[in-house]
């Protein structure tokens, strides 16, 4: 028990601390360097270690490419007054940013990681799944809940008392408009995103994440893995808006509003206060990006990777494959002549690589199996899923920058109106299909 | 059946004294100079008149009111959702969708009448 605790605790300081704080801090100097690329600019450069210098006094200075602004902006905000505007309810304006802080950190708690650990060996491959004969107790997340996703839905309905709490107690007209809108807008968005995800808990009849998971690493057709998003492409969209949504970053930033309620919630926060209600935000991109690759993106899954190695279904057609890779890729980087089709001709160069390897292992791999050590497959999955939550944070990011802001109006408009009745539509569907299929 | 909510325990914990920390750090960390302006809220420049706890768009309780209703059927068409595999395979899928077309129909007619009464409009 005390071991068990001991590991727990480990495993939640590395999460907590190592995952969700750290790399929100990262995401605060990420996205002003990708917005900075967005718009042309050269973003934030100048903090360096030896302090501002005029001309060349000291030759060396050490800025680390800019990475220094995340302390210089952390040590300001520490070291900034903490004020509190007068008629404010004192203990609920300081409590407002835990309030927002703690759900998206306790969020962490169920995402996996990778499978859990198999200790006694695996029987592999019954029905396209590996299962192992004694299951112990290491699991790659914190809790493995059955509830799962029910878990995330309470989190995220938690979520909106802060921002309401934040508005309120400020004494300030702005910061209550704010207040009103974040609330209004985050219950308007939950219903959707709860409505959304109904579909892939139909389909792989479970709530719990990692079983989730390890449900996605079937094969449709024999071919494609039975991915969320494969299977329930309306349900992706929808949930992913609604999570953006929830998070009230643009395009659904309205409760923060610089060009008409000043800041928002936010306007009567100063130092470090301010900090964590920013931060929560970059926090939950990351907690977002998790959860939408568990429940979409295959989550550890890599495809037709199983507990022993590499087990390629379609080996009979690897010739054609190559042919086909080689096809489309030649013909990109043949059309692909100015300077700006660049992105083009590495996309065509990036096929052929393919067709090339694929052509290697029509001649190499004839039955399509390619055996890999148990510790090998656990990094791969372990690699794919931070690789499938840095993508996810980058097409965030890429929204943020490239999204004009919605009118408030439109924001509950396209809540109810259109999203509510596409998540009952896309339940309904996925209900017919399933008759077939399951009967 | 319940130490699998051992761990949820121990990250409220961590998460809840975290976040305490760091909140009660902005409070006795960093200067106080008090100034008579500097404690006023934020107006853009001129005096706040009237309180701010005053009454607001009745629209906002709309959306509360509605939200409560669609969420709690949400809610209801989880535990259907994840036995819905199960049934099916057992037979009684038809069952299990005229079941749920009955609810979701009872909720399409709400919706269908909140839409109706402009309950939805912003303007």
């Amino acid at each position: 028990m005390l071991a068990d605790t001991v590991i727990i605790l480990v495993k939640i300081l590395v999460i907590l601390l190592g995952i969700a704080l750290t790399a929100g801090a990262l995401l605060t100097f990420v996205e002003r360097k990708q917005s900075a690329w967005i718009q042309n600019r050269v973003g934030p450069n100048r903090a360096n270690i030896f302090g501002h210098i005029r001309g060349d006094k000291f030759k060396d200075s050490i800025k680390l490419g800019g990475l220094l602004h995340l302390a210089a902006d952390g040590l300001k905000m520490l070291l900034k007054e903490d004020i509190i505007p007068k008629g404010a309810n004192r203990v609920l304006h300081t409590a407002a940013p835990a309030i927002v802080l703690f759900p998206v950190l306790v969020g962490f708690a169920i995402i996996p990681w990778a499978d859990h650990w198999c200790a006694g060996g695996l029987t592999l491959l019954v029905n396209h799944r590996d299962v192992c004969l004694s299951e112990s107790h290491n699991l790659f997340s914190i809790a493995d809940l059955d509830v799962g996703f029910l878990f995330v839905f309470a989190i995220a309905s938690l979520s909106v008392y802060g921002g309401a709490i934040a508005g309120w107690s400020s004494n300030n007209k702005f910061s209550f408009f704010g207040g009103l809108r974040a609330s209004s807008q985050m219950v308007s968005y939950e219903v959707p995103m709860g409505l959304s995800v109904l579909g892939i808990v139909m389909i792989f009849g479970t709530l719990n994440l990692n079983e989730i998971v390890r449900a996605q690493g079937d094969l449709l057709f024999g071919v494609l893995p039975a991915w969320g998003i494969f299977v329930q492409p309306l349900g992706f969209i929808i949930f992913l808006t609604a999570m953006i949504a929830e998070n009230k970053r643009a395009p659904f930033d309205c409760p923060e509003g610089e060009s008409e309620i000043v800041s928002g919630y936010m306007t009567e926060y100063s130092g470090l206060k301010f900090g964590i209600l920013q931060l929560s935000e970059f926090i939950a991109v990351i907690f977002i990006a998790s959860i939408v690759s568990v429940l979409f993106l295959g989550g550890w899954q890599v495809p037709y990777l199983y507990g022993d190695g590499f087990h390629m279904p379609h080996s009979a057609f690897f010739p054609l494959f190559a042919l086909l890779f080689f096809v489309v890729g030649g013909y990109l980087i043949a059309v692909g002549v100015r300077r700006e089709q660049m992105l083009q001709k590495i996309a065509g160069g990036l096929l052929v690589v393919l067709g090339l390897v694929y052509a290697v292992m029509s001649t190499t791999q004839a039955n399509g199996v390619q055996h890999l050590p148990y510790e090998g497959v656990v990094l791969l999955r372990l690699g794919t899923m931070f690789a499938k939550v840095i993508f996810m944070v980058w097409l965030q990011l890429m929204i943020r920058w490239t999204v004009p802001r919605f009118r408030y109006d439109q924001i509950m408009q396209l809540g109810w109106k259109i999203m509510l009745p596409a998540a009952l539509v896309n339940l309904l569907i996925t209900a017919i299909i399933l008759i077939p299929l399951f009967s | 059946m319940y130490e699998q909510y051992y761990p949820i325990a121990l990250v409220f914990g961590f998460a809840g004294a975290l976040v305490t920390f760091i909140v009660l750090l902005s409070t006795f960390v960093g200067p106080t100079k008090v100034n008579r302006g500097k404690y006023k809220t934020f107006e853009c420049g001129s005096d706040p008149v009237h309180d701010v706890r005053q009454r607001f768009s009745v629209k906002f309780y709309v959306v509360a009111i509605i939200f409560i209703l669609f969420d709690i059927e949400t809610v209801f068409l989880y535990p259907w959702a994840v036995l819905y595999k199960e049934f099916s395979m057992a037979g009684l899928a038809a069952m299990m969708f005229v079941e749920m077309l009955l609810f979701l129909l009872v909720l399409g007619v709400g919706l269908v009448y909140v839409w109706k009464r402009g309950a939805l409009e912003w303007d």
